[in-house]
């Protein structure tokens, strides 16, 4: 769909030979696979519920600000790492393999407003399966904005800095109104669908709990803390999701990823779809500290082109694909954290106002491509 | 209110206080072994008998139930970060003080999990339980005569009921290829000088494979004994024929290890055992595929193998990863995804 294409150069036997390499490094892994592995998760899963808890304890005296401090951040990163490193990569079953039914993209519940079953379909399925492609990946915009030229403009769009961040800030709640199509079902029809209203339902019991948990429960344990307390779990929770809304922004909206119509992908190969994961997806560069809290969605490239693969050997499997990048000549979308989040936002800014030229690109756009 | 009731509003409380996590999710990080955990055991030491055999001193946790001798316990054990279930017969005695079992693991060729157990498990390491059964054990009444007919790690169970219970006349025929692959050995040795057992070690690597014919010259009031035999399916198949044969077939009970030999091959027939179906697959049609054509309701999602919304118990059988070639064969709680794997010989989905 884009004006000049980056894949162009690429001959069809070049894109089937590609596939072939990137099933080669997926294989390698999965022969790779054991107990340092199972290790690795079970020490992320052990470290993140003793945060939890010590955290939990120390907010209970809250009222003394060093204590509402420590609790507080310890408890945001706890929630970041539920559901970055340890939530998402479960359910995706990267730990399946394990045959360990308390680590099992089957059994997991994670620290979010989304019920994981529902979580896992427009995710895993929806978004993974037809990545970037407009009208097929509603993770684009997320049907609230537009990310892309040739998406069709309203003065809607004028509001979309706004959304984006009211969405980032109650990013777990957007979650769960976008797993349950919200929009598309709140109409009357919709709201009648048995099959709606009962994912609506297991929504509202999720957030309850959660709500219970967080704004009632833990305060009134906290006794005299009760309001320095739920100040706590509401910045907490602010935190994380204005972190994961962050890291997610930055794996597909920076410039210079790609996004793909619909009859592009009619009738793709195992290697154009692997083009598209590789075209569609950004990745963050960092320190080990930062692949670790983004969940290793710092590496969006591999988990787009493997995401079932351990999160913890996506560092690994990097070297090999930004190789093949190399090799095939692709432009290999990464840079940090900052500077992604400056190129999303921006992009979110420019789209919000109509084309300057219906149909053409703006010169920027284009140079990069070219670059590309 | 009774207590269990104000437990049971106890416990929720705390349900809401850790949700989506459970109570137990925390309490497993402090004490994965106390009373109403799921039933787990750590291996607390790793004593070599011969060169390919071990037993495992397994501290239980609160939940254990207890064993009768000669019944056998299932462990799960992570092998490569892969949990793998396998059984074992218990080879401690029921009354044993600290609290502790045993279990006795000879080393098969190419057994994963054996194999990890007597090379390379270490001790402090936590396993699952399953609760103790079989019924392969001793009767409440004593018989006066007593006949234990074992081979290779046949011995194990029968080693249970030695350990557990004394008779006042028994008698033990153990087949071993040679005498340093006999299990136990010092052990059965000393029962022997105490005269407590009279031992018959047939040795196969020099005096050939037990024929059964014999056993009349080696115990020859063996009809009159009630016999407890274990060992591989030609041993016990001539035992059972032969007990028959004699009219005191009651007298034998025999313990078959049942390794699950797993047919694989190309394609094979796939039962889809909740819908009550059965269809032919080739090798290379996704089971997916397979359970729409026949009209079995198959949860599905991107058909690629990357979402994990098909994933299914495989129950019986084997089937193969179309993009890999790997083969999984079925064990309790193995999911398979259907999309991506095609049946390797036959195999029940359970859909």
């Amino acid at each position: 769909m884009t004006a000049i294409d980056p894949t162009a150069h690429l001959t069809a036997t070049q894109i089937e030979e590609l596939g072939r390499e990137l099933d080669a490094i997926r294989d390698e892994v999965i022969a790779g696979r054991g107990e340092k592995d199972a290790a690795y998760i079970r020490k992320v899963i052990a470290a993140q519920r003793k945060l939890e808890l010590v955290s939990r304890g120390v907010l209970l005296f809250s009222s003394f600000p060093p204590a509402w401090l420590l609790g507080t951040a310890g408890l945001s990163v706890a929630k970041i790492m539920d559901n970055m490193e340890i939530g998402h990569n479960v359910l995706h079953g990267q730990w399946d393999w394990m045959r360990d039914p308390k680590i099992h993209s089957t059994t997991w519940e994670w620290d979010h407003v989304s019920p994981s079953d529902q979580w896992k379909h427009s995710h895993n399925e929806l978004h993974h399966t037809y990545t970037n492609v407009i009208g097929k990946d509603n993770d684009l915009g997320y049907g609230i904005m537009r990310v892309d030229e040739d998406q069709k403009w309203h003065p809607l769009h004028l509001g979309q800095p706004l959304w984006n961040f009211i969405n980032a800030c109650f990013f777990e709640y957007g979650i769960a109104a976008y797993d349950l199509e919200l929009g598309k079902n709140l109409n009357k029809r919709g709201r009648k669908n048995p099959e709606f209203r009962a994912r609506a339902k297991a929504v509202g019991r999720k957030i309850r709990k959660q709500v219970l948990k967080d704004y009632v429960i833990h305060p009134l344990l906290s006794g005299p803390s009760f309001l320095p307390t739920l100040g706590a779990t509401f910045t907490a929770n602010l935190v994380r999701n204005i972190w994961s809304h962050s890291v997610i922004m930055c794996g597909h909206f920076p410039e210079g990823v790609q996004v793909f119509e619909r009859r592009s992908i009619k009738g793709e190969t195992r290697g154009q779809w692997y083009l598209r994961q590789m075209m569609g997806s950004a990745n963050i560069s960092g320190s080990k500290a930062m692949h670790f809290m983004t969940g290793n969605l710092s590496h969006q490239i591999e988990h787009h082109l493997f995401p079932d693969l351990p999160s913890n050997r996506y560092a690994e499997v990097a070297v090999k694909v930004r190789a093949l990048f190399e090799k095939y000549e692709l432009e290999y979308v990464t840079g940090p954290l900052p500077k992604q989040v400056f190129s999303a936002w921006r992009k979110v800014f420019r789209l919000s106002l109509p084309n300057k030229k219906p149909g053409v690109r703006t010169p920027d756009r284009a140079r990069e491509l070219v670059a590309a | 209110m009774t207590s269990t009731a104000l437990r049971s509003r106890a416990w929720k409380l705390l349900e809401m206080v850790t949700t989506p996590l459970l109570p137990s999710d925390y309490l497993d990080l402090v004490s994965p072994l106390r009373a109403g955990a799921d039933l787990r055991g750590r291996i607390e030491a790793v004593h070599p008998e011969t060169d390919d055999a071990a037993t495992l001193v397994i501290r239980p946790g609160r939940g254990w139930r207890g064993h009768t001798a000669g019944q056998y316990v299932r462990i799960g054990v992570d092998v490569d970060g892969v949990r793998l279930w396998r059984a074992y017969s218990l080879t401690s005695p029921t009354d044993r003080r600290d609290g502790r079992v045993t279990i006795t693991v000879k080393a098969i060729p190419d057994g994963k999990v054996s194999n990890h157990l007597v090379r390379s498990a270490r001790p402090g390491t936590l396993i699952q339980l399953d609760q103790p059964t079989g019924d392969f054990v001793l009767p409440r009444a004593k018989p006066a005569k007593v006949l234990y007919l074992t081979a290779g790690s046949g011995i194990t169970p029968v080693m249970g009921m030695l350990r557990d219970t004394e008779f006042d006349d028994v008698v033990m025929v153990h087949c071993a290829p040679r005498p340093q692959d006999v299990i136990f050995r010092d052990e059965l040795h000393a029962r022997a000088g105490d005269e407590k057992l009279r031992l018959t070690e047939v040795h196969t690597d020099t005096d050939g494979m037990l024929d059964i014919a014999r056993l009349d010259a080696l115990v020859p009031d063996w009809t009159e004994r009630e016999t407890w035999a274990c060992g591989p399916a030609g041993l016990l198949d001539a035992a059972e024929k032969h007990w028959s044969d004699h009219g005191v077939p009651e007298r034998l009970h025999t313990e078959r290890f049942r390794p699950s030999v797993v047919v694989t091959g190309d394609g094979g027939e796939v039962t889809f055992s909740a819908t009550g179906k059965t269809v032919d697959a080739d090798g290379a049609t996704p089971l997916l595929d397979v359970g729409e054509e026949a009209g079995v309701l198959m949860p599905s999602g991107c058909r690629m193998g990357i979402c994990f919304g098909c994933v299914t118990p495989l129950k019986t059988g084997a089937v193969r990863d179309l993009r890999t070639g790997e083969i999984t064969e079925a064990e309790p709680g193995v999911l398979i995804q259907t999309c991506v794997s095609a049946a390797a010989g036959p195999c029940d989905i359970e859909r």
